[in-house]
């Protein structure tokens, strides 16, 4: 394929909605807001972003298998609780709850291959569990974060904010991870053809523990950064995580089925879908429309794809 | 097995009201005394809402695999800030307000139905994206303005008629007026074929678009409906009314005992799992349970009920 | 050639697959030798792709025995043992991963590629056997391959099926690997195969194109009703002896079945259609009271035809006024059962605004009408409460048929109806079909099946999708319609 002819494909442009989106939208920031083209202005606009980009990433392992989780919201939350509570007065405990956790997920996705379930339902109904041991844990907002995460996530480096740092790194590694590596070819080809996996021999079953696995990892890994940027956890933190994270893979370029997924497009869409509620209150709108913004942001890239696969499908 | 035991393996919504009745009795001999019947028309009361938006989740749940209405609980808000603003507390305009909330659940079925169709991209993440814009409008509408209902819809949604409220009352009419729809007419035989197998069912003639377009605008009317009634019990709207009934909307569908594949529903058990599902509450409650402990219950009998249902149909 | 002993490199001992009621495979004997290229022909549904799918691990025997290079294989024959022992399969349906490059899709089959710089060499890999198989290919190792043409995802696949890591290849299966190349590819790949087996590998071909067959085979085995009807060498068969062998050996009572009377009194004419991309003249024409026939090899384009009649492409008003299309599926469980529902809910889904009084359905007009079909067509079942499930095929099938004929509509589609049918049924259903054309109703019948055809007042003979031959009255012979199903594609010349 020539140079020329790629920037004219679709495979191109579906890969570049996510960076122009967030470019776009970046763009205005800053020209209504100049000084947010500061140190400390992205680290302020981007800092939310980073739980929310590795809730994305946890996210995005799910729906790579053609599932979707629908309690990741929760076990944020949870996760969050457990950070507060536990890791802090009782680290080792805390530790062996947030392991338990990840097999648990592991488990669900055993549970979800072998009897063929529905994921949506099985997560939901995991959903009220997190929820549950969250609320046990931690009755009223409260708790505070261990000193180390908090040192971590506020760290300063010098020259570039943190948050664009964290961001990097994330997108870097979990797409090396996915897309570079031999391991990520067979956990992609599960949410492509599960039936050409098997005929090659490999365990479908074993695949789909892992990324379950996975998704419990990043999700932990979200739970911490947030108690760590809150300080202190409730119960409710991160649910709204559930629909955010569906929709920064959706946004990013993930489909929702097939296996077509983008961890650096991942990443990307959760900070777009942070920076458009930022948007909003440069341009004076009321915070009331910042879900409705990310609501129209996802249409809108939405209706761009139908647009991008429609030439596609014209070729 | 006995006759009950056949009957109950033929109609699974049985079980719902089987568990409805056990956790019933077993609060009721806890508790003992007349608080068993005030128990019992508590449970009524409560799970009305559950019920009017569980059928129109149900109907959305029929269609089959990846159809789910995500922006229920969102028309619940805006619904209710929607027909408060127009009744103003004054009976006169309670049908305008009413008029008024159905035209919100028409335009929100229309749009979910337009994103589905001209995006071509799955329902679950249509009525997402709607719901972030259903939701934001009901905030920039509602905010800071806590309107109260007016009196005759506050009376008619709490009212009571020896200990049975009425609104329940209703909402049973309206449950078996939604069992004939589904098992009757045209539109919930073709709802039903459509979820065993669309490609079959288009072959046979079912007009599959309208179809489907209807029952989005289905699921989002009941949701504005309910969302009126709602605000009339609780004493007006607020922002985050809608928030637990996206999961629970799911819930009684699966615990009633409707196929999660689509294409195998019945109306009774929604009504047997709201039931439950409040009672199952109010027993922990009783029992002196944590909150925390109840969710954890809550979500693993609906775990357990679809482990056990059985998934996917084998698609050959 | 190896040193092993001249015996078979595989051999199938009277294989046997029973899906549910149908025998797929009713005893098949055959022996591959090392480095020979096997032609496998025959009529679709004779059996082909099961028996390969048995070979290749994918699918296990009902009974029989098979052997690898003398090695007899028990039960619990994988696809991991296949692999083993150096078989590979190139499915009909492509097992590659749409949304994996063409290096990824490669290393999905090689285990040991992996580690450091496993790309390149997966990459290497697939191009070096990419440049060799069909040079010129214009395939890059990192393009995607669901945004690949069909043609060369199927080049990436036969490609991948002979590269080579750490297990030697024995023998390759190709199932219909032509079948979405051109001409000069399809040549590339002969080229290929021929040289392969020079080195020793085996290689079967499955194919409808004779000239395929006949060009690099050295055996060639014809399949027919789940048997192995004739096993030559490929020398002592011709074009013409092959589709002899192919074809239906007893012609049941010539008589001619089609009703004079009807080609006479033709009615009104209600379709008029012309296939996308027609490069002649020729369209396809149905008047009241006419049983059309579709022909031709499997996947012609027959299923499309009738599909965007029942959308109403071609329709005339007379046809359309006349309460449109119904369809009558072939493939039972993905076009035509709703599995969960009885009988009479099945059959009424068709009719149910005729069974309505007011608003509501009557279930007692309903079962009216499903009681009259099951008498009338003979569905054997209990009552027509029974779940559909619980019917055996061929009555699952004529509940399919009471649905469309039960129904109001007067023209009907029929995609190849029968495959996996009884004769009995059969029979009981061709006298419905005609009864029921002679009061006016219009049939399009797609079949597969030679003496189906005898019931057609016209046949067409698609091939790629369009027309290729009209055949009406005593021109419908099983020689013309073969002629046509296999000949060469017109447009070009």
């Amino acid at each position: 394929m020539t140079g020329l002819r790629f920037f004219a494909s679709p495979r191109f442009w579906r890969g570049a909605l996510p960076a122009l989106s967030l470019t776009f939208v970046l763009l205005g920031v800053f020209w209504l807001q100049p000084r947010a083209m500061s140190y400390f202005g992205l680290n302020l606009l981007f800092n939310l972003a980073i739980p929310i980009a590795l809730a994305t990433i946890a996210q995005m392992f799910v729906i790579a298998v053609n599932d979707l989780d629908l309690s990741i919201g929760s076990f944020v939350s949870l996760v969050a609780c457990i950070g507060a509570t536990w890791l802090q007065e009782t680290p080792l405990l805390g530790i062996a709850a947030l392991l338990g956790c990840i097999a648990v997920y592991a488990c669900l996705g055993a549970l979800i291959y072998i009897r063929q379930l529905p994921s949506i339902v099985v997560t939901l109904g995991m959903s009220f569990v997190w929820s549950g041991c969250a609320v046990l844990l931690l009755p009223t907002p409260g708790g505070s974060a261990p000193d180390w995460i908090r040192t971590l996530v506020t760290y300063k480096p010098p020259y570039v904010p943190m948050p664009l740092i964290a961001a990097a790194a994330l997108a870097l590694i979990v797409h090396f991870a996915l897309m570079r590596t031999s391991w990520g070819v067979l956990m992609r080809g599960v949410g492509g053809n599960e039936k050409a996996i098997t005929r090659a021999g490999w365990s479908v079953l074993k695949l789909k523990m892992t990324m379950y696995a996975l998704t419990a990892v990043f999700g932990i890994l979200a739970g911490l950064t947030l108690v760590g940027l809150a300080t202190s956890a409730d119960a409710n933190i991160a649910l709204r995580y559930t629909l955010l994270s569906i929709a920064g893979v959706i946004l990013g370029g993930g489909e929702f089925v097939g296996g077509r997924i983008s961890p650096i497009g991942a990443v990307l869409g959760a900070m777009t879908l942070t920076l458009t509620a930022s948007f909003l209150s440069f341009l004076r709108i009321s915070p009331d429309w910042q879900i409705g913004a990310q609501g129209a942001v996802l249409i809108i890239v939405l209706a761009l794809r139908a647009v991008v696969n429609r030439m596609e499908a014209r070729r | 097995m006995t006759p009950i035991g056949a009957f109950m393996r033929q109609h699974p919504w049985s079980w719902s009201f089987l568990a409805a009745f056990l956790t019933w009795a077993a609060t009721a001999a806890y508790i003992s005394g007349t608080g068993g019947l005030a128990l019992a028309s508590t449970a009524l009361s409560f799970s009305t809402f559950f019920v009017m938006v569980g059928i129109g989740q149900m109907f959305v749940i029929t269609l089959g695999p990846g159809n789910v209405d995500l922006s229920i609980p969102s028309t619940i808000t805006l619904s209710a800030v929607v027909s408060m603003m127009v009744m103003g507390g004054s009976d006169a305009m309670i049908l305008t307000g009413f008029l008024a909330a159905i035209a919100v659940g028409l335009l929100v079925g229309l749009f979910n139905y337009g994103l589905i169709r001209v995006l071509s991209i799955p329902p679950i993440i249509a009525t997402m994206s709607s719901s972030f814009l259903i939701q934001s409008s009901a905030i920039a509408l509602g905010r800071g303005v806590k309107i109260k209902p007016p009196e005759t819809l506050e009376w008619i949604s709490t009212a009571k008629v020896a200990g049975v409220p009425i609104l329940s009352l209703c909402v049973i009419a309206l449950a078996v007026v939604m069992a004939v729809v589904l098992n009757r007419t045209v539109y919930g035989r073709s709802v039903t074929a459509f979820g065993q197998n669309t490609r079959a069912a288009r072959l046979a003639g079912v007009p599959i678009e309208r179809i489907r377009y209807l029952t989005y605008s289905l699921s989002a009317v009941m949701a504005a409906v309910c969302g009126v009634f709602l605000a009339g019990f609780s004493g007006g709207s607020s922002l985050n009314m809608g928030e637990e009934y996206l999961l629970a909307s799911i819930a009684v569908v699966v615990i009633g005992g409707s196929s999660i594949a689509g294409g195998n529903s019945n109306v009774p058990g929604v009504f047997g799992a709201a039931l439950f599902l409040f009672l199952l509450v109010a027993m922990l409650n009783t029992f002196g349970a944590a909150a925390g402990l109840r969710l954890i219950l809550t979500g693993l009998i609906i775990v357990g009920v679809v482990t056990f249902a059985g998934g996917r149909r084998e698609s050959r | 050639m190896t040193t092993e002993t001249a015996g078979p490199l595989i051999s199938l001992d009277g294989i046997q697959k029973v899906f549910g009621a149908v025998q797929a495979l009713s005893g098949v004997d055959l022996k591959i030798h090392a480095g020979e290229c096997l032609g496998l022909v025959g009529h679709n549904g004779a059996g082909k792709s099961t028996l390969m799918n048995i070979l290749a691990g994918t699918l296990e025997a009902s009974d029989g025995n098979l052997a690898v290079a003398g090695d007899e294989l028990g039960k619990g024959y994988s696809v991991q043992d296949a692999g083993r022992l150096g078989i590979r399969c190139v499915f009909q349906e492509l097992s590659l991963c749409p949304n994996l490059s063409v290096a990824e899709n490669t290393r999905i089959i090689h285990p040991v590629l992996k580690g450091f710089g496993w790309q390149k060499r997966a990459g290497a890999l697939i191009m070096e056997q990419l440049d060799l198989v069909f040079p010129g290919h214009g395939i890059s190792p990192n393009d995607i391959v669901g945004d690949l043409t069909i043609s060369k995802r199927q080049m990436v696949e036969i490609a991948r099926a002979f590269t080579v890591t750490d297990t030697n290849i024995r023998l390759v299966i190709l199932d219909e690997p032509t079948s979405s190349l051109d001409a000069r590819v399809a040549d590339q790949l002969l080229d290929y195969v021929g040289r392969v087996t020079r080195q020793g590998i085996s290689v079967v071909l499955i194919s409808h194109l004779l000239g395929e067959i006949l060009q690099v085979s050295n055996k060639i085995s014809v399949m027919k009703d789940g048997r192995v009807v004739a096993f030559k060498d490929a020398a002592d068969f011709d074009r013409v002896s092959l589709v002899e062998a192919m074809g239906s050996t007893v012609v049941a009572g010539a008589a001619p079945r089609r009703d004079q009377n009807a080609t006479t009194s033709a009615g009104e004419e209600r379709i008029h259609m012309r296939p996308a991309g027609q490069p002649d003249d020729q369209s396809i024409r149905a008047r009241e009271g006419e049983v059309i026939g579709f022909a031709g090899l499997a996947g012609q384009g027959q299923t499309q035809a009738l599909l965007s009649i029942f959308e109403g492409h071609g329709v005339l008003p007379s046809g359309a006024q006349a309460s449109g299309c119904c369809f009558i599926a072939g493939d039972r469980q993905v076009d035509g059962v709703l599995p969960l529902w009885s009988i009479r809910k099945n059959i009424g889904v068709s009719s149910l605004k005729r069974l309505r009084s007011g608003v509501l359905i009557q279930n007692e007009r309903e079962q009216e009408l499903a009681d009259a079909w099951k008498e009338r067509i003979g569905i054997r079942a209990p009552d027509v409460e029974a779940p559909i499930l619980s019917l055996s095929g061929g009555n699952q099938q004529k509940v399919l048929f009471a649905r469309a004929l039960g129904s109001a509509a007067d023209i009907v589609l029929m995609d190849d109806p029968m495959r996996g049918v009884d004769v009995g049924t059969k029979n009981e259903v061709y006298a419905i079909i005609r009864q029921e054309a002679s009061q006016g109703r219009t049939f399009l019948w797609y079949t597969t099946e030679m003496e189906e055809l005898d019931y057609c007042d016209r046949v067409y003979v698609f091939r790629d999708g369009v027309v290729s031959e009209t055949l009406s009255g005593g021109d419908i012979t099983e020689e013309n319609l073969l002629q046509a199903s296999f000949k060469q594609v017109s447009g070009a010349a």
